[in-house]
């Protein structure tokens, strides 16, 4: 029997399987956007049938990095800017397990950057959540990568001189095989989006926007989203990596002049994940590796006979 | 160095092929049943630049590179660039033999590539040779090479040299070429052998110099191993699946090594974007359960520092190595120091804890690296392999014996789906991953997939079953269940009492203190001082988190003084020492080592004789001389 035996099981369509109890009680402020990942998430785990034990979330530091301390299952509470590392390895040590990173803009597209450029350039097979609310909110509302040019916050008293970063075109370029932009004022598409994201076999990037009304009460967000895919204004093939790129750098545009635009932007069934290509060169076996320390037949090759040969 | 031995230096530029060159003689007379060890020299630079390795080969056991040497093979620097008088590099195409007369002994061998250097050039060469009585042989390797093949064939004209000098047995090289060569190029190097042997038995008068190889047997079956080697043999038998890592001089050979081979085994190994990401991919296959391994050196372990917290405070298992080089910052690459032994046991914020192993030999790392893996996994804490430059590239022999123990796969203290059903879980049906009231300090872990084991893992301070709690009492509960981890294995490791390393006539009046790898060189300079009359002795000491308390003052206390060696410029050993003993000051002086160059025998020797004993200062500034406190 598998040592793993929650990977694979069916739950009940029911996302109270994913709510901890009564403790702990989420302590984000009254009307932030986080409420909204947090249910788009507990609602696409259930309609998925996942197992709460054979998922694993993995989040940075910041308020959106508090999402697992109320998701009920494995979770791994990282550091600031860290998440993504620490599900790549634990999909590719054990491939059964579902695996979704998630945290702030900060977090995920400052701080942890480089690791956002580098998982998206590899295609892991994670799903990966970030809680873009264009502002710091743990540290009480400094300005962010994703904050407009001119953002005024305590440490940048003259206003930001800096263009925002533009992370659907980011993630696209660096190689994301499925991505999408959603908002936590709409929770149908938000959760249709992460059950889209978790099934996708490759790394799906999903730009959650969230609203702060504690630090940003300026942001775009609040006002009507537009759902692209379903508007004939924005009509484009989403396959397309041409189509995707340029229907992007418009909208990435208009959200800081007003139009919230969603959806699904790129979709790409046909890359191979990363684990595909590593099994493929025959750097990763089939077999899930975690298995292996609980295969009581499984032979351990001693490295005297096998690799000391050429020492003699 | 003694009669019966030699010390052979090949030297040429980088890119020369002086390392393969030197490991197959060195291997070579290792199947011939003799004991050897290597010593590497090379410049932080890819082709051209001063290189040598030295091998040392005796009928006896050897630790170290020994003092001076008696045989030098120069080749000439092919990729020499600069050759100007002036320039920043001075005249760089005869540096491979201008710059290795210093240390050549009397009655010593020159053999040089008359083809690409001209002694002309060098000051004083045909003064200095009298004077010395050296014996020089000048062949022209690079036109013997490319009659039969190609220019870099010389290094096998040289080989083929020494060993008609030096009276070495010509098969016992030429069978290593047949299997360490393709077939394509074993011919014309084979020629290329035959062809500068039998030239200089016909040109020369070998019998000349007073320079042979002993013979010699040994009881069991050896292998020639590095220590970089012994480190990634070590985590493999351990059950090492898992790889990631970022490529800095030196750690990049465990990290190539292991690399090559886990594919092989059904592992993996991760290249990744930086030295955070590479410790996180560490954590996070250990957290799924697998055995996982990163590393780095000075400064990529400095990006480690923050991971590392990560792994102490969730009590994620994880193994890492450190391979010093001189530092600050990008320092010396390819040089040794031992200075990044304060950084590695206290870096990370808080009060923050870890096991910390420095091998003296390669056998003692890959032990070690063994050893590192069970209290990791047993304990869930992270521990570290630390290492230098020095044990990473230099290759001795070790006998087939040290790897006789069987492989362990075992994860440690990991539930299975069957007790983690029985063991507590709270409200929400967490598991209590982290429960405050255990024996040893243990709590144990649950892997993702289980059923019934999830939990939050955290790197805020948090309550049993994973949440994030400030509570005070909770707080107390947890730091001391995390330090308790440590008082458990210092006991464990005492029991054991394996690796800290005592040598020397027990009641010896003085001591001679160390850690990992200079302590084969204390070793030989412990037998010099004795053979002068002096009573010394040697502790060797490889654990330096939890530090061996009771062993070290024992040490201390059963001699009168001790002189503390190290490679570092700020002596940080004896520091150490002194912070987890609350004393000891008076009676330790120190002698450091940090120009770049490991300690040879001959300095400490110099060092305890001048300074120590006669309280005068050492004759140049290789060295410093640190006396005890109050002095
Ligand atoms: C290495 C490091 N630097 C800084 C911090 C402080 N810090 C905590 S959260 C945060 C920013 C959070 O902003 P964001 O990632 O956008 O998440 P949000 O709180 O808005 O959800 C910072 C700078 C930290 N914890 N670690
Ligand atoms: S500060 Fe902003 S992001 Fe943080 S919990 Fe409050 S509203 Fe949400």
């Amino acid at each position: 029997m598998s040592a793993f035996s929650a990977i694979g099981e069916e739950t009940e369509k029911d996302q109270n399987e994913f709510t901890p109890g009564l403790e702990p009680q989420p302590t984000w402020c009254p009307g932030c956007g986080d409420f909204g990942v947090l249910k788009a998430l507990k609602g696409a785990a259930a309609e998925l049938g996942l197992s709460p034990d054979e998922m694993m979330v993995t989040t940075g530091i910041g308020c959106s990095g508090k999402l697992n301390s109320y998701f009920n299952s494995y979770g791994f509470h990282t550091i600031h800017g860290r998440s993504l590392p620490i599900a790549r390895a634990a999909k590719l040590a054990n491939p059964g397990l579902t695996v979704v990173a998630a945290g702030g803009d900060g977090d995920g597209y400052g701080i942890g950057g480089n690791h956002f450029m580098h998982t998206a350039r590899e295609n892991h097979d994670i799903t990966y959540i970030v809680f873009n609310n264009e502002i710091f909110g743990l540290t009480k509302g400094q300005t962010s990568p994703t904050s407009p040019m001119g953002h005024k916050s305590k440490t940048q008293p003259h206003g930001s001189a800096k263009t925002p970063l533009r992370p659907l075109s980011l993630s696209l370029n660096a190689g994301a095989s499925y991505v999408a932009r959603t908002a936590a004022v709409n929770p149908n598409q938000a959760k249709d989006i992460i059950v889209e994201a978790i099934e996708h076999d490759g790394f799906s990037h999903v730009d959650f926007l969230t609203q702060c009304p504690t630090w940003n009460k300026d942001a775009r967000q609040y006002v009507p989203y537009i759902d692209i895919n379903e508007s004939d204004d924005y009509e484009f093939d989403n396959t397309s990596r041409a189509e995707a790129s340029e229907m992007m750098f418009e909208t990435e545009n208009a959200l800081h002049e007003g139009t919230v635009l969603t959806g699904r932007y790129y979709v790409d069934e046909s890359r191979p994940s990363y684990q595909q290509e590593k099994q493929r060169i025959g750097e990763m076996p089939e077999e899930p590796l975690a298995e292996r320390y609980f295969d009581d037949s499984y032979e351990w090759e001693r490295s005297y006979d096998k690799f000391l040969g050429k020492h003699k | 160095m003694t009669d019966h031995e030699l010390i052979w230096r090949i030297a040429g530029g980088s890119g020369d092929g002086i390392a393969s060159t030197s490991q197959n003689f060195a291997k070579a007379l290792m199947r011939a049943g003799l004991h050897v060890f290597t010593h590497r020299h090379y410049p932080s630079r890819i082709r051209g630049g001063h290189t040598y390795t030295e091998v040392r080969v005796s009928d006896e056991p050897v630790k170290s590179r020994g003092d001076g040497y008696n045989f030098l093979l120069s080749l000439g620097d092919s990729f020499a660039r600069n050759p100007s008088e002036g320039a920043y590099y001075g005249n760089e195409e005869i540096k491979p033999l201008s710059e290795n007369l210093d240390e050549l002994v009397e009655g010593g061998v020159i053999v040089y590539d008359s083809g690409l250097l001209d002694t002309d050039e060098i000051e004083n060469f045909d003064e200095r040779v009298e004077e010395n009585n050296w014996h020089v042989y000048d062949i022209d390797l690079r036109t013997i090479a490319r009659e039969h093949g190609r220019e870099v064939m010389r290094n096998t004209a040289g080989v083929a040299v020494t060993c008609a000098i030096a009276d070495i047995e010509p098969d016992v090289i030429k069978s290593l070429m047949s299997d360490a060569m393709p077939e394509k190029i074993l011919e014309p190097n084979l020629e290329v052998f035959d062809d500068a042997y039998e030239m200089v038995q016909e040109e020369f008068d070998v019998d000349a110099p007073d320079i042979s190889v002993p013979s010699g047997e040994h009881d069991e079956e050896q292998v020639l191993l590095s220590g970089s080697d012994a480190i990634a043999y070590g985590a493999i038998d351990e059950g090492c699946r898992f790889i990631s890592g970022y490529p800095m001089t030196p750690w990049t050979e465990v990290f190539v090594i292991m690399s090559q081979n886990l594919p092989e085994l059904g592992g993996i190994s991760e290249q990744v974007e930086d030295e955070i990401a590479a410790a996180a991919l560490a954590m996070g296959a250990s957290h799924a359960g697998v055995k996982a391994m990163s590393g780095s050196s000075g400064g990529g372990f400095s990006l480690m520092s923050e991971p590392l917290g990560l792994a102490e405070i969730t009590e994620t298992p994880i193994v890492l190595v450190e391979a010093m080089r001189a530092g600050p910052s990008t320092g010396m690459p390819t040089k040794p120091e031992q200075s990044d032994m304060e950084h590695v046991l206290y870096t990370s914020q808080g009060d923050s804890h870890r096991v910390v192993f420095a091998p003296g030999t390669a056998a003692e790392a890959y032990y070690q690296t063994r050893k590192a893996f069970k209290l990791a996994y047993e304990y869930q804490i992270p521990s570290i392999v630390l290492y230098d430059q020095k044990l990473g590239g230099e290759l001795s022999n070790v006998p087939a014996s040290v790897f006789d123990e069987e492989p362990n796969p075992d994860l440690g203290s990991v539930l299975t789906e069957a007790e983690l059903a029985d063991a507590p879980h709270d409200d929400s049906g967490k598991y209590q991953r982290y429960q405050h009231d255990t024996e040893n300090g243990v709590s144990p872990r649950s892997l993702p997939g289980q059923k019934g084991g999830r939990y939050l893992a955290t790197g805020n301070e948090h309550m049993p079953a994973g949440h994030i709690s400030e509570d005070p009492d909770n707080r107390i509960a947890q730091m001391n269940r995390r330090m308790q981890k440590v008082d458990s294995i210092r006991a464990e490791l005492d029991d054991d009492g394996e690796f800290n390393t005592v040598y020397g006539p027990e009641d010896a009046d003085y001591g001679l203190i160390t850690f990992g790898s200079q302590q084969g060189t204390v070793e030989e300079a412990a037998d010099v001082l004795n053979e002068n009359g002096h009573s010394v002795k040697v502790l060797g000491v490889s654990e330096l988190m939890p530090f061996p308390k009771e062993q070290v003052s024992e040490f201390l206390d059963s001699v009168d003084e001790s002189l503390v060696v190290e490679m570092t410029a700020s002596a940080q050993f004896r520091g150490l020492v002194q912070k987890e003993l609350g004393g000891y000051g008076d009676v330790m002086s120190s002698l450091l080592k940090y120009n770049g160059n490991p300690f040879e025998p001959a300095d400490i020797v110099e060092g305890f004789e001048t300074a120590l004993l006669e309280g005068e200062e050492l004759p140049d500034n290789r060295t410093k001389f640190v006396p005890k406190v109050g002095e």
